[in-house]
């Protein structure tokens, strides 16, 4: 199982959760068991076709997986997911 | 019976060659000069002195003289106010070994008085040096880095949430200049984190509310107040008036018109954005790693991105995310460090950590490649087009 970490825009789609374990082999699979037990989360994060929307940012780690091999990267259980929307607030 | 000064001064002359502040100049301005080295004291100095001449006080001569002149056949010219003082330096030098010493013949008022260049340095009043003390005494900033913040110009979009400890903190710094961009009045729901406001001052622009307090905090500070929002018939004038922007911007239009403007005008940007518990913070140097639109493309759509107003945030995160940029800035405006540049910081307060990423530089970058047509466009009518996904929109 891997662990997701939950931006707080999304918190409340997985049930107030700040992290959430997933299993998968690699980024696509963690998103989709993801998506599946939190279906709120998808609605926000996929596509109606079930592709990540491109102002999602997904981190392995510290490194952006869309410069490694995107939703292929192996995703191994001491691994953290980040998913990581921008955030515009500063007032 | 014991020489007199006079008697000094004569047996000095006999071995000590003198030189006219003509052929010194000449030589100065063809860059073939002697290493010049100024015994007066550091009062006179001050007034002004020969170009590229080093200064040691007649006191400090011996004990210093090693550290500046290593070899003892360099050629050195000794310069004081009127040739006497650089005289018996001269004597002293001599003594020391050193084979190849002069005297500036007629010394500084003779060299003024023949209209050769003077260099003034630039020094701190005794209230600087008493305000910024203890910047000074850090080896990183020291007396040159605080003229050189006195000098900066620093843009803050936003007079808000960042924007307040920011502001408050480089004005203390003493950052020169001090733009503020906020076309907003303060609130009295600003006050639980917007803490360069006060309650009576409830209701005037923020801009020159935080004028107001910068100046009772530093007088010195030039404080410019810009009462509109920044957009893109404004930006590259605005921006180019500073050294560095401070994004406390609370929409995304302006977020990604300012990166656009940052790499338009090479101006360095630090960035902060906050909500709830949680804060981000980054600093894009243009086209010397990644910009902000190589870490985030395109904007979420609104409903994945409320404001601060929306969803509320800690009013203290403001505080440690506001530092954050203004330690950023401070390091950009005076170059020491490693800064933010290709990291996104996260903070988050509930579990108290701080957890970095990596960000690089997108070869295909919309904003910063090689191929991108970078020109200010409607950032309104464009978030709002690539924010309006497909998607169901759930609260959050
Ligand atoms: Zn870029």
């Amino acid at each position: 199982m891997s662990t997701v970490k939950i931006p707080p825009v999304l918190r409340q789609a997985a049930g107030g959760e700040r992290t959430v374990e997933a299993k998968g082999a690699n980024v696509g699979e963690v998103l989709t068991a993801l998506c599946e037990a939190h279906p709120a989360i998808g609605k926000q994060i996929l596509t109606s076709d079930g592709e990540l929307h491109k102002f999602v940012n997904v981190y392995v780690n510290d490194e952006d997986a869309r410069l490694m091999q995107w939703t292929d990267t192996p995703v191994g259980d001491d691994d953290t997911l980040l998913i990581l929307p921008a955030m515009a607030g500063g007032q | 019976m014991s020489p007199s000064y006079q008697d000094l001064i004569a047996a000095a002359r006999e071995v000590i060659p003198e030189v006219e502040p003509a052929d010194v100049a000449s030589r100065v301005a063809s860059g073939d000069g002697p290493l010049i080295i100024d015994v007066r004291e550091t009062a006179e100095w001050d007034q002004g002195h020969l170009p590229g001449a080093v200064h040691i006080p007649r006191g400090f001569l011996e004990s210093r003289i090693g550290g500046t002149a290593p070899d003892s056949d360099q050629e050195i010219l000794v310069s004081c106010a009127s040739g006497q003082r650089s005289l018996l330096s001269a004597q002293t030098l001599h003594h020391m070994g050193f084979t190849n010493v002069t005297n500036l013949a007629g010394g500084f008022a003779r060299w003024k008085q023949n209209n050769h260049p003077v260099e003034v340095p630039r020094i701190l009043s005794a209230a600087q040096r008493s305000r910024y003390s203890r910047h000074i005494l850090i080896p990183e900033v020291g007396e040159e880095g605080q003229m050189k913040l006195l000098d900066s110009k620093a843009l803050l979009i936003g007079a808000g949430g960042l924007g307040s400890p920011a502001a408050y903190y480089l004005a203390a710094a003493g950052i020169g200049t001090i733009g503020l961009v906020d076309d907003d009045e303060v609130d009295e729901s600003n006050l639980q984190r917007q803490i360069i406001h006060t309650t009576d001052r409830v209701g005037m622009n923020k801009g020159e509310s935080a004028k107001q307090a910068i100046a009772a905090l530093n007088p010195e500070v030039q404080v410019n107040v810009h009462p509109f929002r920044v957009n893109r018939d404004n930006v590259l004038d605005l921006v180019s008036q500073y050294d560095v922007i401070v994004d406390g911007a609370d929409n995304f239009p302006t977020r990604y018109l300012l990166a656009d403007a940052s790499l338009m005008t090479k101006t360095p940007l630090v960035h902060a954005s906050i909500l709830r518990f949680e804060g981000h913070a980054s600093v894009f140097n243009p086209y010397d790693g990644p910009c902000y639109r190589c870490l985030f493309p395109e904007p979420p759509p609104p409903d994945l991105a409320p404001s601060c107003g929306e969803a509320g945030v800690l009013g203290v995160l403001c505080g440690v995310m506001g530092n954050i940029q203004a330690t950023e800035a401070i390091k950009v405006l005076l170059g020491i460090g490693d800064t933010l540049s290709g990291r996104l910081l996260i903070y988050d307060a509930l579990g108290m950590t701080f957890t970095e990423l990596k960000v690089r530089r997108d070869p295909d970058c919309p904003s910063c490649g090689p191929n991108a047509d970078l020109q200010l466009r409607d950032y309104e009518a464009w978030c709002a087009g690539v924010g309006s996904h497909d998607h169901a929109g759930v609260s959050a």
